[in-house]
């Protein structure tokens, strides 16, 4: 942005925001200067001006100030427009700078910034110290977290290519999406798919090209009561149906299975047998096989075959 | 070195710094020219260009005056006269989502280090003071959450925060999936870190006389010892921003095919030169320096996962699996009735 314009929007910020009352086009034009004098130069001008001064989160208000005016005008109400009054003590400000940092590296660290950048300037003395304890972050890298977030906040809906799990080819889907939610390091979207007509959660990195806008903003309605954290959760989390296992395993290998047997006892050859439980017959055989001629599955008879499958795979 | 975080978008960076700068001065009184060139990100000269130029702002009507008078004589800078521009404006739902939203990750891992009610907490008071101060720009921010750590034992977590606490040296008995091992050492912790999700510890790891970071969940047992901790003066913190995962020279190029139920890989492990090979299938080029690591994840992906190069660890996975389907031969199914042996 150039110097003038600069100049010129700030001193329209003041000037709004300095007037109780509404200023009319041609008033702010004879107060503000850097506006041409042709009064359809000004207008086109003026109309970008308030769109960017929007943009940045200034309420700027259109009205009249008496049922008779003719003529709308423009104001910038104080009271919308400043930051309320917040006093932080020095823990609490350690805390505020620790998670401005959690974005780092990730979509919303301008966001965040300019957060800080706001509160420092209400007094806040939030300090980034390196300080002893706990250092989360958020990690960087999905490109659908901007949009989807955008959706989520201005409650539109969206549509996207989604290659699901084992899909050779992406599929166009339409979600209504209700919320973005973070776990264990990974993103999902969850909302209603309108083409299924059900709930569904979607992993953002297997999002394929862009996600699109496909309604207006506030068009999308979150159920009341809706959690998304749960929503997530119960998508994510394995069957809770556990099923027992019986492996053998060598003597001072395994201890990725045994750190979660329910049992274990010495068998022969420098063996142990091991006692443990295993919910999804596919994924354990995968497990299983991953510890290659130090682990053996003997019971049951499906996770056997499972693993010997898995073990031929590698072979061939 | 950190990457500076990325600032808001250039077009409107300065207006934006502009409407901040001068209740940031009012609300200190007096404050120095570089401190605050430093707090704003910019050099003392673009500083005094931002200060020049809110002097000269001038509305013209109805009478010309000049509503912004400051000065900064001798590096300190004073507002003596603002207007309505000596308030910050308030927070946009972005900007509160942000720090809300990092708040509220930072209080989900102290619970899970502290069970039990986090009234009067520091970060209870910030959110809920944020909340305030924000308005109706927080309420979106309930719609993005970050759940953290399954299963990063609480006990564990409130023993190193323990040892983190009182500075003393940790002994560890470690599991490293990659080779299959548990291991035993000593650890001067230095801080906890989470990131993608996970818990770590970072230490002076006394055995490998260097900086490494120690998944909690994967700590099999862990005692607090009865000694301080030395953390070495030139010990460097891992740099998270840049990523766990660094390369480096001495590390193997793993390339392996994937049909599509194997595109998971793509998606856990940094890959380089990832390729799509038609109908969901991909090449990519893994970077470890754990061969042993590769051989188990190969075996783990069975058919869904073939090494292409190199061509001898393509041949260990073979012989890997041949091994132990041989101990399936010898060993009775006992799974199935009337094949007990």
């Amino acid at each position: 942005m150039s110097r003038r314009k600069t100049e010129r929007l700030l001193s329209l910020v003041v000037c709004l925001l300095s007037s109780e009352r509404y200023l009319t086009a041609t008033q702010i034009r004879d107060a503000v200067p850097g506006y041409p004098d042709t009064f359809d130069a000004f207008k086109r001008m003026f109309e970008r001006d308030k769109e960017e001064l929007r943009e940045l989160g200034i309420p700027l208000e259109t009205g009249a100030n008496s049922a008779v005016e003719e003529e709308a005008g423009y104001r910038i109400p104080r009271q919308a427009y400043v930051l309320p009054e917040i006093r932080l003590e020095p823990d609490e400000a350690a805390v505020l700078a620790l998670a401005a940092r959690v974005w780092r590296q990730a979509e919303l660290a301008g966001a965040a910034a300019g957060a800080l950048l706001k509160l420092r300037a209400a007094g806040v003395d939030a300090e980034e110290t390196m300080q002893p304890g706990i250092e989360p972050r958020l990690q960087a890298g999905e490109a659908a977290f901007g949009p989807l977030w955008e959706a989520v906040r201005d409650r539109r809906p969206v549509t996207f290519d989604y290659r699901a799990a084992g899909r050779s080819e992406a599929q166009r889907r339409t979600l209504e999406p209700w919320g973005v939610v973070n776990r264990h390091g990974r993103w999902y979207v969850a909302g209603h798919d309108s083409g299924r007509d059900a709930v569904r959660v979607f992993r953002l990195s297997r999002i394929e090209g862009p996600v699109k806008f496909s309604g207006p903003p506030g068009s999308v309605t979150v159920p009341e009561g809706t959690d998304v954290r749960e929503t997530v959760r119960e998508w994510d989390s394995p069957p809770p149906q556990q099923r027992p296992a019986v492996l053998r395993v060598r003597r001072g290998a395994g201890h990725g299975i045994r750190r979660y047997a329910s049992s274990q006892q010495p068998d022969s050859d420098g063996w142990d047998l091991v006692q443990t439980a295993f919910s999804d017959v596919g994924w354990f055989a995968e497990h299983l096989a991953s510890f290659g001629a130090d682990v053996i599955a003997l019971e049951p008879a499906d996770l056997r075959d499972a693993v010997m499958t898995q073990l031929k795979g590698a072979l061939a | 070195m950190n990457r500076r975080p990325p600032r808001p978008s250039h077009s409107t960076d300065r207006l934006q710094r502009l409407l901040a700068l001068v209740p940031y001065v009012i609300s200190r009184k007096v404050v120095g020219l570089a401190e605050t060139a430093a707090t704003f990100g910019v050099s003392e000269r673009e500083l005094v260009d931002d200060l020049n130029l809110l002097w000269c702002v001038e509305l013209r009507a109805p009478d010309p005056y000049c509503p912004i008078d400051l000065s900064y004589e001798g590096g300190e800078i004073v507002v003596s006269q603002a207007e309505s521009m000596d308030r910050p404006l308030r927070l946009g739902v972005d900007e509160a989502s942000a720090l809300l939203v990092g708040l509220r990750m930072l209080a989900e891992i102290a619970h899970a280090a502290e069970p039990g009610p986090a009234d009067g907490s520091a970060l209870s008071r910030t959110i809920a003071k944020l909340e305030a101060a924000a308005g109706e720009a927080a309420a979106p921010s309930a719609q993005v959450a970050i759940q953290v750590d399954r299963v990063a034992e609480r006990a564990v977590l409130a023993t190193v925060g323990d040892a983190l606490a009182r500075g003393r040296r940790l002994h560890l008995s470690y599991y490293v999936p990659g080779r299959d091992e548990a291991t035993e050492r000593d650890v001067d912790p230095m801080r906890l870190l989470v990131v993608e999700g996970r818990t770590y510890l970072e230490g002076w790891c006394r055995r490998a006389e260097a900086v490494r970071l120690f998944r909690l969940d994967r700590m099999l047992a862990i005692d607090v010892l009865g000694i301080a901790a030395e953390v070495p003066a030139d010990a460097q913190p891992v740099d998270v921003d840049q990523g766990l995962f660094r390369p480096s020279a001495d590390d193997l190029n793993v390339v392996i095919n994937l049909s599509v139920y194997g595109r998971w890989v793509a998606e856990y492990y940094p890959c380089e030169n990832v390729t799509e090979l038609g109908h969901g299938r991909l090449r990519v080029t893994l970077r470890t320096p754990d061969g042993g690591w590769v051989r188990r994840l190969a075996l783990r992906l069975g058919e869904n996962g073939q090494i292409v190069e190199p061509a001898e660890l393509a041949a260990a996975v073979r012989e890997d699996a041949a091994a132990a389907l041989s101990q399936y031969a010898a060993v009775p199914d006992r799974g199935r009735p009337g094949q007990d042996a």
